[in-house]
């Protein structure tokens, strides 16, 4: 499983490195249009070939990148900064009216998938990327709180959480000094799967053009710009979703590797 | 049973309720009035008042609350601003592209997820289930529309084998069945690729239990007792994130709609989206989050069904 979690790191990484450099410097500039070299195939001024506006694929790609990641990154920020919170609140009154108000109200919040979510908000605010940040970030909540609810509750049965209680600590006090480093580990792993659902989720919205809005590149937009020409020029409808389905990949390679790593008791039977 | 039963109806009823709420005071967000929202900027001051009053807006919150959910259980969802028709007549019509599209997609799924799924498991730690579970590895990441731009390019454009989008009718039940085949074709495959993954793993789990050791020890072949014996039990998990799924086929679905511009819910809904007919988008998000907490509903009961130690509420 090492050769997963290297791909991963590698492929993810790769992703990463992208978006970042693309922050201020791309091989070519992207704003400025030449009609005269739309739907150029890669060759070596463009080694991704150009889209129909002429504009070079690498650098799109590589900007789509900074769109994707910056949506799902934020998303997964809202997520664990409510969810994490919650389900900490939830495995601490476990039993007690709260936990069941804090997961029923979870159970609610999974009825709406994140793209009826975006077209909630985006029916009444229209639609940009934070819209999207906020519908992604709005469906991570109760998955993050279900982790933690769920990795906490054997935590708190154990000696040196009896130990603190005795030692006249609060509940919050045990929850955020004993509890959360214990769960942290796993929190991550969740949130490398949800960073990759969250750039799934981004290019589904942008491709229906309820995420990032132009002249922001975004992988989803640049293949529902592609839709009408891929039968001429392939490569503007492949390159965008190869993106898609390495930088994914990678995350989940990542993550199940990651999971492997921190804990083998949970190592995925094979 | 009765009991558990009547636990599951209640807090059915209870999530629905709230869920409605949710959907409806969504309108009560727009900036400023929804009647001016819903005309632009250039609406008279007389037609923004008439259509205020046609939504009910003069009337206080809670009353206009439950005046909605009144009519909604009587069946009455509203009328369409852009079209004067009203919404549930145009739910069920575009339910007969949507909901075909689903069902084809959820059994393509596991038509395809059961066979590999149990071929993995069977050949665990072997070629071909690194194989497979690579292109499972795979199949997770592939975004549906993108895959869907990818069959229509092969078999619709180069192949000219299937339609490349529309959809003619049921009153050509052949023609509209083969425009639904790429489609979910498109929608199943990752779906598939989770499902195996699910599978696999419940089976390794189950092959492991001492009762599949027994059936061995009487001489089945492992074969034998991974069909007779885990199968049933790993089919538990698998039924699970099947539930689960559902909502993620849905929005699939409404993406999937838009690529090969099929009429279904989804697309009314963008449609109704860029006409700000918001009456539309709040009905048709009430119908598919209430499908998906039927169908939680309905995993639940199967839970209870198949395995009886669930039943306690």
């Amino acid at each position: 499983m090492r050769t997963g979690l290297i791909l991963g790191a590698v492929l993810a990484g790769l992703a990463l490195c992208a978006a970042a450099v693309s922050a201020f410097w791309t091989p070519h500039d992207i704003t400025r249009m030449a009609i005269a070299d739309k739907l150029l195939p890669p060759s070596g001024a463009h080694w991704l070939g150009t889209d129909h506006f002429g504009r070079d694929m690498l650098s799109m790609a590589m900007l789509g990148a900074q769109t994707s990641m910056a949506v799902a990154l934020v998303a997964v920020a809202i997520g664990m900064a409510l969810g994490v919170p919650l389900g900490l609140l939830a495995a601490a009154r476990r039993g007690t009216w709260m936990d069941e108000v804090v997961m029923r109200g979870n159970d609610l919040v999974f009825a709406f998938p994140s793209l009826v979510i975006a077209i909630l908000i985006t029916a009444v605010r229209g639609p940009s990327a934070v819209n999207a940040m906020v519908a992604i970030g709005i469906f991570n909540i109760p998955v993050f709180a279900r982790v933690t609810r769920g990795t906490a509750l054997p935590i708190w049965v154990l000696d040196y959480v009896r130990a603190a209680r005795v030692a006249g600590k609060g509940t919050a006090l045990i929850s955020l000094q004993h509890v959360l480093p214990n769960i942290a580990g796993l929190l991550i792993v969740q949130a490398t799967i949800q960073f990759s659902l969250g750039i799934l989720a981004e290019a589904g919205l942008s491709y229906v053009g309820l995420g990032a809005q132009p002249p922001t590149p975004s992988w989803g937009r640049m293949l529902a710009e592609a839709q009408t020409m891929m039968a001429l020029a392939p490569h503007v409808a492949i390159i965008p979703g190869l993106c898609i389905v390495l930088t994914v990949l990678g995350l989940n390679l990542l993550g199940d590797g990651l999971r492997d790593a921190l804990d083998p008791r949970l190592r995925v039977v094979r | 049973m009765l009991r558990y039963l009547s636990s599951r109806i209640l807090s059915l009823g209870l999530s629905l309720l709230v869920a409605s709420a949710l959907v409806f005071s969504v309108v009560e967000l727009v900036p400023g009035d929804p009647a001016s929202f819903m005309l632009g900027t250039g609406a008279q001051p007389e037609t923004v008042e008439a259509l205020r009053r046609q939504m009910g807006l003069d009337q206080p919150l809670p009353l206009r609350y439950a005046a909605w959910l009144g009519a909604i259980l009587q069946g009455d969802l509203g009328t369409s601003f852009t079209y004067k028709t009203p919404i549930a007549g145009m739910i069920l019509e575009r339910l007969q592209v949507s909901l075909p599209l689903a069902l084809m997609a959820l059994a393509l799924a596991v038509a395809i997820a059961l066979p590999v799924g149990t071929f993995a498991a069977a050949r665990r730690g072997k070629a071909g289930d690194g194989l497979v579970m690579g292109a499972a590895h795979v199949g997770i990441a592939l975004p549906n529309f993108w895959l869907a731009m990818l069959l229509v390019l092969v078999f619709a454009v180069r192949l000219r084998w299937l339609p490349a989008g529309g959809f003619p009718g049921w009153s050509a039940p052949a023609a509209a069945l083969r425009s639904l085949i790429l489609p979910a074709i498109a929608l199943a495959l990752p779906q598939a690729a989770i499902l195996a993954r699910v599978l696999r793993s419940a089976l390794v789990e189950t092959m492991g239990q001492d009762y599949v050791r027994t059936a061995r020890a009487k001489g089945l072949s492992a074969g034998q007792a991974l069909r007779r014996h885990a199968l049933r039990n790993a089919l538990i998990p698998v039924l699970t994130i099947l539930g689960m799924q559902f909502s993620f086929l849905l929005a699939g679905a409404i993406i999937i709609e838009n690529v090969f511009y099929l009429p279904g819910l989804g697309r009314m809904i963008f449609q109704a989206i860029t006409q700000r007919d918001l009456i539309v988008v709040q009905s048709a998000v009430l119908v598919l989050v209430a499908a998906v907490i039927a169908v939680t509903f309905l995993v639940d009961l199967a839970y209870g069904a198949v395995d009886p130690r669930l039943r306690r509420p």
